[in-house]
């Protein structure tokens, strides 16, 4: 999919206020972003200063207070629950900083899993679950459970569940969180590697500087609105 | 979306073997219960009425003393003669026949092998009052029965016992000492509430008063009644005619008692009914446990998954896909655990039923109410944690630990 000349993120004037009266916390005081299609940004900024919320309305997981979120061109914060859902199904895919893969279950089934939802025919399900596994360098290891990889291969397999369904945009938050610089460095280069081959829009949340380099665009939040927007093609990946 | 969650429901089932079988031990034990109990009621009931019909239908016992009991102060109310049966065949209008008996024990010897049985002295009469056919050889003779010689027809335990199943008829056994000729066997009737029937060796009853009770008289006399006439009028002129004969008058109550087997077999099949409906009732009740138990866990289930729900929900899962999975898996479980629960209860009653002296029964009936109500029970507990696991919000979900 090329990139098209309207950004594929719309955020205006988001905000989000958490509780009722006089504890209530506005954790968005009025948001103004684009995303263009294909690009990596980092989100960066302090505990609290609404990267986490934004993330998630952005994920379409949850809806901002006031303002409007326009993704591809589609009021989110106009749809219901089951909307968004199917909005997840369909364009997003999710890389967790827990990895949260489902337990005893094999990496292959684990990749599976956003197909079975689609409702896609088994043989369909285990090639594309196959391939995407193969992407992420895991395909010998489809049988493994994640108690049976290491945490770097678990984030592979979670990247694999996450890219299975060709979504448009990859939401990753805080990825390298529980790894390693090592291992850190190898979900960066598979990141920055998917978003350059498979045109894939990157959004991670990090607070490693390190990790926030190989992103194209960086976006600093403070105290509920964002501070800088750092632009650098690039220029780190070797 | 049907598919998918049933896909999901088995996985999780099976990935989760131990935390599956806890869950479904209720409904596995419920089901079982309640089948086993069911069946077994049945079949004892079966049992009863087919003892009682073996007597016969239209049959009235009568013996002397009141109801079963011999017990009791005042002296032994006399047993019945030969005339009383005479008397009764001559005077009361709607009897067919009436076959005095009069049993003893005795040790029954055929080539070195021997048998401890019961000697049943009677007429021919005996094979009119009830249905009893030989499946070889005859009844007794004219003169074989006035003069009372020493003839017998074997029940099938004796056949079994002492011929080894062989043929029988033409040989002859020696009873207490007593030679005697083989000349019918009985049709089996097989084991009941009574003691095993075919264990019996049917005799002449003169043979029998003579040569092993001693005296002439008689413990229990069998009437066969005319179906056309009425049970309790005929029931009511034997009395009449037994009181003039034992001259009991006024407001004296009866020394004999009078029974009737269509009465027994109903009162029997009461008895039966209320037991098995009781004991039911008990089993029932652990079946309702037992989905209370799926529910707990679910539960249980539902708060330790809650992460997993989080994963689901992100990964594009609707509410009502999360929902039906967490139902399907409940009613997968329970049917499973319902399946499992028949299977146990089929063993259970094979296992006990030679135990109980009854004859292995399938109900279908029984059977499946009681799937359904596993199933029922399924969707009914599962709805509930299921719905709640669908409600929670996915950024909450993934972050619970």
């Amino acid at each position: 999919m090329a990139a098209s000349d309207s950004p594929i993120i719309q955020l205006r004037g988001v905000t989000k206020v958490y509780g009722e009266g006089p504890t209530a916390f506005q954790a968005l005081k009025g948001v103004d972003l684009d995303i263009q299609a294909g690009d990596f940004v980092a989100v960066m900024g302090p505990s609290g200063s609404g990267k986490s919320t934004t993330m998630n309305i952005l994920g379409c997981l949850d809806v901002p207070s006031g303002g409007e979120f326009r993704f591809k061109g589609v009021h989110v914060e106009r749809l219901g629950r089951d909307e968004r859902a199917l909005l997840r199904r369909k364009y997003l895919g999710f890389v967790f900083q827990g990895f949260n893969l489902l337990a005893r279950t094999s990496a292959l089934e684990n990749v599976e899993l956003p197909l079975l939802y689609r409702g896609d025919p088994k043989k369909a399900r285990r090639e594309a679950a196959m391939a995407a596994l193969d992407k992420v360098g895991l395909k010998e290891w489809w049988d493994h459970t994640p108690a049976e990889l290491s945490g770097g291969q678990q984030q592979r397999v979670a990247i694999a569940r996450a890219i299975v369904t060709n979504p448009d945009v990859l939401l990753a938050d805080e990825p390298t969180g529980n790894l390693d610089s090592e291992r850190s460095v190898e979900i960066m280069k598979l990141l920055t590697d998917l978003n350059a081959t498979s045109n894939i829009t990157v959004l991670m949340v990090t607070h490693e500087p390190d990790m926030a380099a190989f992103a194209r665009t960086i976006i600093h939040f403070k105290d509920g609105l964002v501070e800088r927007i750092d632009n650098h093609a690039a220029e780190a990946v070797a | 979306m049907f598919g998918t969650t049933f896909i999901l429901a088995i996985r999780s089932i099976f990935r989760h073997k131990l935390r599956s079988f806890l869950t479904t031990l209720g409904i596995i034990i419920g089901v079982a219960a309640v089948v086993a109990m069911v069946t077994l009621g049945k079949a004892t009931t079966k049992a009863a009425q087919q003892q009682v019909a073996s007597l016969g239908t239209n049959v009235l016992q009568i013996r002397p003393g009141q109801g079963f009991g011999r017990g009791g102060g005042g002296p032994r109310p006399p047993d019945f003669k030969e005339a009383d049966v005479e008397a009764i065949g001559r005077q009361v209008a709607g009897v067919n026949a009436v076959a005095p008996q009069a049993q003893s024990t005795a040790t029954v010897i055929y080539q070195g092998a021997n048998w401890s049985t019961t000697i049943n002295g009677t007429t021919n009469a005996f094979f009119q009052v009830q249905p009893w056919p030989l499946v070889s050889g005859r009844t007794f003779n004219r003169a074989e029965e006035q003069a009372g010689k020493a003839v017998c027809i074997i029940g099938n335990t004796i056949r079994t016992n002492l011929f080894r199943g062989g043929e029988a008829v033409g040989e002859r056994l020696r009873v207490n000492g007593v030679s005697c000729d083989v000349i019918g066997i009985l049709s089996t009737r097989g084991q009941g509430g009574f003691g095993d029937q075919d264990d019996v060796i049917i005799m002449p009853i003169k043979q029998v008063q003579r040569r092993f009770t001693g005296n002439r008289d008689i413990r229990l006399m069998l009437v066969g009644v005319d179906p056309v006439y009425d049970g309790a009028q005929v029931q009511a002129s034997i009395q009449q005619v037994l009181r003039e004969r034992r001259q009991i008058t006024g407001g004296k109550e009866d020394d004999f008692n009078i029974f009737d087997t269509a009465q027994i077999s109903a009162t029997l099949t009461g008895i039966t009914t209320l037991l098995t409906q009781i004991v039911t009732a008990v089993a029932a009740i652990s079946l309702v446990v037992g989905g209370i138990g799926i529910m707990n866990i679910m539960l249980v289930s539902v708060t330790e998954r809650t992460r997993e729900i989080g994963i689901r929900l992100a990964i594009g899962a609707v509410a009502s896909e999360v929902l039906m999975q967490f139902l399907m898996e409940a009613v997968v479980l329970s049917c499973l655990g319902g399946l499992v629960g028949l299977l146990v209860a089929q063993l259970v009653v094979i296992g006990l039923a030679p135990l109980m002296q009854v004859e292995f029964l399938f109900e279908p009936r029984i059977n499946m109410i009681a799937f359904l109500v596993s199933a029922l029970i399924g969707v009914v507990f599962g709805y509930f944690p299921a719905r709640r696991a669908a409600s929670l919000n996915p950024i909450d979900a993934l972050r619970h630990e």
